[in-house]
Parts: C-alpha cells; sequence; structure tokens
C-alpha cells in the first residue's frame, strides 16, 4: 500500500475534525454521477457508471440452464465482480478473493431480495430448461466506494437487459423476445464511520480511513432490502438509523438518473 | 399444490407460539462448552439447536506467509468451514462464495473484541467447522469463536455474541430456525454485537424490512445477544471457576 493513501487518510481524519469532508462534500452526498447504458453491442444488457473518480462497467449475458432443485419454475441472476489490476496498484489477478466476493455478493443481495426481477419469468420449461442472468462487474478505476458504483451498474445493466429468443432449448443468436422487466430500482447506499461519523459514498482516501463500512439497499416503496457491515470497527444502532435515514432520502437522487 | 400448503402455514399462533412451540422471543437450546481441543491454544464446542459447530484458535503466531504480517497489530483470519454432510444435499468440500464471506464478516466482527494491538506481526487464526446446521450457523460460528478466543486466553475488551433475527408471517421474532427461514416473507438478520458496550460488530440482512420493522428487530436482537451473553460467560466460568471448599487449603 502506497504511503502517499496513509497520508491522505490523516488528512480526512484532521478535516473531519474540523466537521469536513477533504473534498468539500455534505456527509450525506454523492460525488457526481453519470451512467451510460447500452454500451455495448454483444452483452444482453451493459452499463458504465462514473462515481466520481471511480468507474465500473457491467454486462449481462442470458444463458441456459437447469433450475435450481428447491426451485424448479424459476430462473436466476448471478453476479460476478472482478476487481481488475488495471483499476488500482491493489488490485491483482487472480480467482476472486474476498473483497470481490463481498462485493458481488452485498451487490446480488440487493437485487435479489428487493424482489425487483420476477424470477418465474425466467422459467423456459418447469424442472428443466430456465434463464440465468449472469451479471458481471469490472471495476476499471478505482477510487473509493465499488460497493454503491457496482450496484448502480448492475440495475443498469438488468433495466435494459434484453432476454435472448430460445428455440429448440437453445438461444437463437441476436434475436430477442423481450426486456426484462424490474418491478422495483433497488439502490445501495455505502458509508465509512471514521471517528463517530458518518460519510456517505466513501472516497478512496476516506475508504483507507474508515473504521467500518455499512451498506444498506433501498427501494423506492422505503423497504431495506439488504444490509451489510464490514470491517474490523464498530457501528451502533443509532448510525444505523442515521444510515437508513439518509439511504432512504439520498437514493431517489440515483433513481431519478436510472 | 406446494405451493397452496405452504401459504397456510400458521408461523405464530393464536398463544403466541412458534412452530416449534417457542415464543417469538425465545432462542432455541443452546449449549456451550470452552477448551476441549487439547492441541489448539483455545477452543468451543456449541450446540445451539441442530446447529453442531467447533472452533478452534491458533495462535497469536507467526504469519505464513510473512508479506500478510502487519507491523501494528495482530491479524484476524477467520475460517468458516461446513462440513459435507451438514446440510440437506452434500456441500462441495471447497469452500464456495458464501463460506469466503461469512468467513471474511465474521474475522472483521472478532477485530473489534481483540486487543490487537498488543500482538504486532501475528496471526489470530480462527477454525469455524459446522457439522450440523439448521439456520444460524454464521452466528453459532461466530458466538463460539469468541469463546475459544477467551480459552485462548488472548486480551479481549468483550466477549462477541451474535444471533439471527427476522421476520415470519409478518411476525418478528428471534432465532429463526431453517422452517421459519423458508418462509415466504422471510427476512433474515444476523447480528453479532460486544453485549457489554452495545457496539455492534456484525450485521447483515436480506429481505424486505420496514424502517419500523428495523427497530423492533434490532432491540430484540440485542436482548437475545445478551442472553448468549451469559451463556458463554457461564461455559468459561464452567472451565476456569475453580470453587474453594470451606476448610480445603489452597
Amino acid at each position: 500500500m502506497s504511503i502517499i493513501w496513509e497520508l491522505r487518510a490523516d488528512k480526512v481524519i484532521s478535516a473531519l475534525k474540523e466537521g469536513k469532508r477533504l473534498d468539500e462534500r455534505a456527509f450525506d452526498q454523492y460525488r457526481e454521477i453519470k451512467i451510460a447504458k447500452d454500451v455495448y453491442k454483444n452483452a444482453d444488457g451493459s452499463a458504465r457508471v462514473v462515481l466520481g473518480e471511480t468507474d465500473v462497467v457491467a454486462g449481462v449475458k442470458f444463458v441456459l440452464g437447469e433450475p435450481y432443485p428447491d426451485m424448479q419454475d424459476e430462473g436466476s441472476i448471478c453476479i460476478g465482480a472482478e476487481l481488475l489490476p488495471l483499476a488500482s496498484p491493489a488490485f491483482e489477478s487472480g480467482p476472486p478473493d474476498k473483497e470481490s466476493i463481498e462485493l458481488a455478493r452485498v451487490v446480488d443481495r440487493g437485487l435479489r431480495e428487493s424482489k425487483a426481477i420476477d424470477f418465474k419469468k425466467l422459467c423456459i420449461k418447469e424442472g428443466e430448461l430456465v434463464y440465468l442472468a449472469f451479471v458481471d462487474l469490472y471495476a476499471i478505476n478505482f477510487d473509493g466506494n465499488l460497493f454503491d458504483a457496482c450496484s448502480i451498474a448492475a440495475l443498469a445493466s438488468l433495466l435494459e437487459a434484453k432476454i435472448p429468443k430460445v428455440e429448440e432449448n437453445k438461444i437463437v443468436a441476436g434475436e430477442y423476445k423481450g426486456k426484462l422487466s424490474l418491478s422495483r430500482k433497488p439502490v445501495l447506499s455505502t458509508f465509512a464511520k471514521i471517528g463517530t461519523n458518518m460519510l456517505l459514498d466513501p472516497s478512496l482516501a476516506e475508504e483507507k480511513a474508515m473504521q467500518a463500512r455499512f451498506s444498506v439497499a433501498t427501494t423506492e416503496d422505503d423497504m431495506l432490502a439488504a444490509f451489510q457491515k464490514g470491517l474490523g470497527g464498530s457501528i451502533t444502532k443509532q448510525d444505523v438509523d442515521y444510515c437508513i435515514d439518509t439511504a432512504l432520502k439520498k437514493s431517489k437522487e440515483i433513481r431519478k438518473l436510472l | 399444490m406446494k405451493k397452496e400448503k405452504i401459504e397456510k402455514i400458521v408461523y405464530v399462533n393464536k398463544e403466541g407460539k412458534r412452530l416449534d412451540g417457542r415464543k417469538i422471543d425465545e432462542l432455541r437450546e443452546l449449549k456451550i462448552e470452552a477448551g476441549i481441543l487439547a492441541h489448539s491454544s483455545g477452543s468451543a464446542y456449541i450446540e445451539w439447536g441442530q446447529n453442531k459447530v467447533l472452533a478452534s484458535v491458533h495462535g497469536p503466531r507467526e504469519v505464513i506467509p510473512k508479506h500478510r504480517a502487519d507491523p501494528y497489530k495482530a491479524i484476524v483470519r477467520f475460517n468458516y468451514r461446513m462440513a459435507t454432510f451438514s446440510v440437506p444435499d452434500r456441500k462441495n468440500p471447497k469452500p464456495g462464495r458464501r463460506d469466503i464471506e461469512i468467513s471474511k464478516v465474521c474475522g472483521e466482527a472478532l477485530e473489534r473484541a481483540i486487543f490487537l494491538e498488543q500482538f504486532p506481526n501475528t496471526a489470530i487464526d480462527v477454525w469455524v467447522e459446522v457439522f450440523d446446521s439448521n439456520a444460524g450457523s454464521r452466528v453459532a460460528a461466530l458466538t463460539a469463536a469468541s469463546v475459544a478466543l477467551a480459552d485462548a486466553g488472548i486480551p479481549m475488551r468483550d466477549l462477541v455474541s451474535a444471533v439471527a433475527v427476522g421476520r415470519i408471517g409478518g411476525n418478528i421474532v428471534l432465532d429463526l430456525n431453517k422452517d421459519e427461514e423458508d418462509a415466504d416473507d422471510a427476512v433474515d438478520m444476523p447480528v453479532g454485537i460486544l453485549p457489554n458496550f452495545d457496539e455492534i460488530v456484525l450485521l447483515q440482512m436480506d429481505g424486505l424490512f420496514s424502517k419500523p420493522e428495523w427497530e423492533k428487530a434490532i432491540a430484540l436482537a440485542m436482548k437475545g445477544c445478551k442472553e448468549i451473553h451469559k451463556k458463554q460467560v457461564d461455559a468459561l466460568k464452567k472451565k476456569y471457576l475453580v470453587e474453594q471448599k470451606e476448610g480445603e487449603q489452597k
């Protein structure tokens, strides 16, 4: 880890002592968000999300498969996250490590548990053939808060995703039977705990200074779809309450962009 | 056919009793034993409902590979594993994404409890094996692991006590079992705290909760954790408290 980041973390902490964030954002303010949809033609759905300097892309590919034994009439989604070495000197190539597995699973949880996708619509033949939607996320520049960037990218790519046509149990390349429709837009909001402050959308410098991380996925009908606390520090019930209230309010800004 | 049957399940009846006869704020039977493995620095065994989980601690010890050592504090490496026969279908022995995520969050939960700065450049390795499971195995693993750490004599701020709370059939209940976890509207929220400080060190949730439901669930979880904490302390006392009989010489 580069020493420069340790020093920036110190600056984050001293700025917070004066009640300020290093980049002068309000504690509950996202960095600028840019969302581009349908960016890759070979993907069944795709999106690119730029959150401050953090940059991620998502692509959806539908694959045919057998249903899970306990859900014979349902397809499924499978989220993967790749922390590309080109995105950060801290990332290494190789199989997914625990960081990227946690990231993928938290993004997955928000989408799945919000019941945004009707998995029954992804069933082709009960007990035999279903669609599996693979959503693969690639971090291409890492400047903090991959959780929210990836969650928005996954959602944006699924909102645009087209379901391929199937004939004789095979996907017909380039032909689609229609769009995958989502009933909700679950948005993940991630906070860094530094001292006693909870900061929305932490930058890389803030992530280097945080003791704990908390993410909450919210929906437009003000429901909470997923929580994840991470790292070695602790949070209080009051911290969680603040995060929930802030996420319910601020996620609306993101939904408007989708 | 199957669907119709599921919709008819009453998860909490008029008397406030659940499918297995428990009240909504009642834990499953919980037994903890400290210090049972001779070659570990510390160990604990927990039986919690149908869950049977063994936790062992090695260390603080040298970090291998060396570049992973932290010159300022000990690192915690938590390994949550499930035996192949611990679930209805045979589990692939290779750790899956779920195992890796649970290991990560449980290890991080323990970090807050341990005075890590006292052991720079070392590793505290926690190995947890689940031999039988029925919902709540990660909180059983975390609860057992913190007893094992105390048994290892590692200086700690507090134990970590953990329990899952959730919603079934519209009711917020403590310590869900597998039948309850499979409810149509099920929400599962594993919570781990430092019981003497009310600090939350593990918090996950999946499902759809409203804000008032979260408030109710976290209060129930905190209460449950304090009950679990007593059992953890009892387990440690049972091993370490030597009662001096009257007239007996030290």
